[in-house]
């Protein structure tokens, strides 16, 4: 029951940045490369048409989270207390710019909350990124100082930043250079994304610019995937021994490979949904690769003290997992079927389509 | 630690007051426009087919805000009350995570169909995306409640050795007694604010002497809800929860109705008074004799127990707060019962459009049903205090034993500073709606 439902809480929120992800994407691109009034109205249209059906999955994912692994959840969110508080604060930001630069047609309008829906994206990719990289490099749990823990096993409290800014101290914090470079990667590969979406779905004028941003900013993703791999090895150099022991797990990485390679393709390659596809690949495949790597750790402890957080020490009972079993399937059928209904009537290109909320 | 605690409370009082402006009118619109589409579908007339699409513009701005308010609610239980979210997480998490998935998908997913859809489906399928966007406002309504229930009352629970709370009864989550008079309570009021706000829009075009036709159109609808939600508010939902907390938070009824002391035989109503918390009375008091121990148990004479008789633990920690948002509550809701009914008499009269006075009341009294609601909240969590979940624990131990008080103070401020920044902006949108008024607006 504990890997059924942390299967379903991780697909979840692989949807949620595959879809949502492509609204971060559109956002960094929206801010570094629509310059044109025309553009940037098409770009933003293509995030502003889905952002609230595709933030409902992460709160879906939450919810379900909190259900599932209430010690998790208690430990994480009051853990990252600061940075997830202002990652709530750009999701507002973002959200309030996407709904209104279209009210009214003045140009200081717009371009202030153009500015505020690009910063923002990039931001919360960026914290998003340090999210993961947090989360895979581990925690000084319990918060133990001298082999004594401050607070219960397992809850801690982070500082935005130690002033070393290095991952092997004692105490680092949330923003470290590990976290940062993965923080990097997380928002060159959702720039990708959002421009893979926006040629998917606009006949912008920049659609051809973006088509060489894209393989440029894959060399990029290429280089620094490397490069996190090697300094992944000195943060943790257990890394990757979870693939050693279970090579059923080297699937996720190839899922990324797969996206990482393909996008090199991407000239030759006529349909945009193909490319679209391929970062779909590399937001799942990013995210379940470093999921896998600590599996089934949910969160490792830094110090020896205390044990890390695995599915099974911060699961709920057995018995609401398993009822929760049952509408959860119910719940899945029914999105399948909305979703399919979506889609459908929604497909298209969206520069003719209808946009009036 | 006191701090702490009073800086957690803050920042959740001051974020769901906030959060609840929204979902209160959005499920109470969600009807009127299903209600408006309906009629189109029978009658073909084109004025209820542009009152809907048009509050379709108003639900579609109150849901955006709804929805990026609501998200720091669901990341506030783990962030400031982690301790609560370990120890109940087994039990709330299933209504809250069941929200996500029966609600929010539902509403959401239907609601850009309705918004965008009218052309690419036909008439009949826009009516049911729509009364699918009401279903799962409803929905959430349901679950947010079914949550709140079982921190009231809390049902179907076993408390093992660690403090943790496992569920034991899924079935009695919502087959709990608190549950469906507090839905039904919850939904007719988050009506009457709609009901208020499209009334308040017809009577706005009245009077400026716009969009008359479909002016008259709202404020007839409006007043038609109105008086039909207001009076399913105060009977029998309202009476049925107030039994509920005789019943079940004994100590939370004596604190609402003031009473300070224990009256041998039959309790009195008090209608108007100052809780004075240091002589233990009320100052100023106008009450009627006998009639609240009538209300409650159908009985003039029995007993109901005062202040007087349960220790100062077992108090809701702040009286005076319960005491007057308890009596804002009702004394709204009585004038809004007195508006509206004289409002549908003139109606009937076919009067109603000519008369200035009570067509200005009726326009600026909307804010009135959202003080009416968000007191009905406080009443609900102010009266469950000093507990997080009722007699069982208290709010002191479910605070996260991490975060400082500092940082909350921090936060608090960011969200207080984001937040006019957003109800600003709100307004102006909302604004620019209602000035463009109901025709379809050409792109």
């Amino acid at each position: 029951m504990e890997l059924f439902w942390y299967i379903i809480i991780a697909l979840v929120l692989a949807i949620f940045f595959v879809l949502d992800g492509y609204n971060f994407g559109t956002g960094i691109i929206h801010l570094f490369f629509a310059k044109k009034e025309k553009d940037k109205k098409v770009v933003a249209k293509a995030a502003g048409l889905f952002w609230d059906f595709n933030e409902v999955w992460l709160v879906a994912g939450g919810g379900m989270l909190f259900m599932a692994f209430p010690t998790f959840y208690a430990s994480v969110f009051s853990g990252f207390y600061l940075p997830l508080i202002i990652v709530l604060w750009l999701i507002v930001f973002r959200a309030i710019g996407l709904e209104f630069r279209g009210q009214f047609n003045n140009k200081m309008w717009t371009s202030i909350w153009d500015t505020s829906f690009g910063i923002s994206s990039l931001l919360l990719a960026l914290f998003f990124g340090i999210a993961l990289g947090n989360i895979v490099r581990g925690v000084n749990l319990g918060g133990v100082e001298n082999s004594n823990s401050l607070y219960e096993a397992h809850y801690f409290f982070l500082p935005l930043w130690d002033s070393s800014f290095s991952p092997l101290t004692e105490h680092p914090g949330v923003i470290d250079w590990f976290t940062i470079i993965i923080g990097i990667i997380a928002v060159v590969t959702l720039a990708i994304h959002g421009a893979t979406w926006i040629r998917l779905k606009t006949n912008a004028s920049i659609n051809e610019k973006l088509k060489k941003a894209i393989f440029n900013l894959n060399i990029a993703l290429a280089v620094l995937t490397i490069f996190s791999l090697i300094i992944w090895q000195i943060v943790n150099p257990n890394a990757l021994t979870n693939f050693i022991e279970r090579p059923y797990l080297l699937i996720f990485p190839i899922l990324y490979l797969i996206g990482l390679i393909g996008l090199f393709f991407i000239k030759k390659i006529k349909k945009d949904v193909h490319s679209f596809i391929l970062s779909t690949l590399l937001i799942i495949g990013g995210i379940t690769s470093s999921l896998a790597s600590i599996f089934p750790v949910i969160l490792p402890s830094t110090n020896p003290v205390n044990d890390s957080l695995t599915i099974y020490n911060t699961a709920a009972s057995n018995y609401g997992l398993s009822v929760a079993f049952n509408w959860a399937i119910v719940g899945i059928i029914l999105l399948a079927i909305y979703i399919i209904i979506q889609r459908r009537l929604l497909k298209g290109k969206i520069d003719k389509m209808d946009y009036g909320h | 630690m006191e701090d702490m605690i009073f800086y957690d409370r803050l920042q959740f009082a001051f974020t769901i007051t906030f959060h609840y402006i929204f979902p209160q009118l959005t499920m109470g619109l969600s009807l009127i426009i299903v209600f408006f589409k309906w009629k189109f579908l029978r009658t073909k007339i084109q004025k209820y087919n542009d009152a809907a699409l048009f509050f379709m513009k108003i639900f579609a701005i109150n849901f955006t805000m709804g929805v990026v308010t609501g998200i720091p609610m669901e990341f506030q239980f783990g962030t400031n009350w982690a301790k609560f979210s370990e120890l109940t997480g087994g039990i709330i998490g299933q209504t809250l995570a069941m929200e996500g998935m029966f609600s929010f998908f539902l509403e959401s997913s239907f609601l850009a169909l309705f918004i965008f859809g009218e052309k690419l489906m036909g008439q009949k399928l826009h009516f049911l995306t729509g009364f699918l966007v009401f279903l799962g406002s409803w929905a959430s309504g349901w679950f947010i409640l079914a949550t709140n229930a079982w921190m009231q009352h809390p049902v179907g629970y076993e408390i093992l050795d660690n403090g943790k709370f496992v569920l034991e009864n899924f079935s009695e989550l919502f087959s709990n007694p608190w549950l469906i008079p507090a839905f039904l309570h919850n939904q007719f009021a988050s009506v009457v604010t709609s009901a208020f706000v499209v009334a308040s829009i017809g009577a706005f075009y009245i009077l400026r002497n716009k969009n008359l036709e479909h002016g008259k159109l709202f404020l007839k609808t409006g007043v038609i809800f109105g008086l039909v939600s207001s009076l399913l508010v105060a009977f029998p939902t309202g009476d049925w929860n107030a039994k509920n907390v005789a019943k079940y938070q004994p100590a939370a009824f004596a604190a609402m109705e003031g009473i300070f002391e224990t009256e041998d035989a039959g309790a009195e109503i008090v209608l108007i008074g100052q809780p004075n918390m240091v002589e233990k009375k009320l100052d100023n008091k106008i009450a009627v004799p006998n009639i609240l121990s009538f209300l409650t148990y159908q009985d003039w004479n029995k007993q109901i127990a005062g202040m007087d008789q349960f220790k100062k633990e077992e108090l809701p920690d702040n009286i005076p707060a319960l005491y007057y948002s308890y009596h804002i509550m009702v004394g709204l809701g009585t004038i809004f019962i007195g508006i509206m009914f004289l409002a549908a008499f003139f109606l009937w009269k076919k009067k109603l459009h000519t008369i200035k006075p009570l067509l200005w009341s009726i326009m600026f009294l909307v804010p009135f049903p959202y003080i009416a609601n968000i007191t009905g909240w406080y009443v609900a969590e102010l009266g469950r205090q000093p507990y997080l979940v009722y007699g069982l624990l208290k709010t002191s131990e479910g605070v996260s034993p991490t975060v400082s008080s500092g940082n909350t103070l921090f936060t608090l401020l960011g969200f207080v500073g984001l937040y006019m920044l957003l109800g600003l902006l709100f307004l102006i949108l909302v604004g620019k709606t209602i000035h463009q008024g109901p025709k379809p607006v050409k792109h």
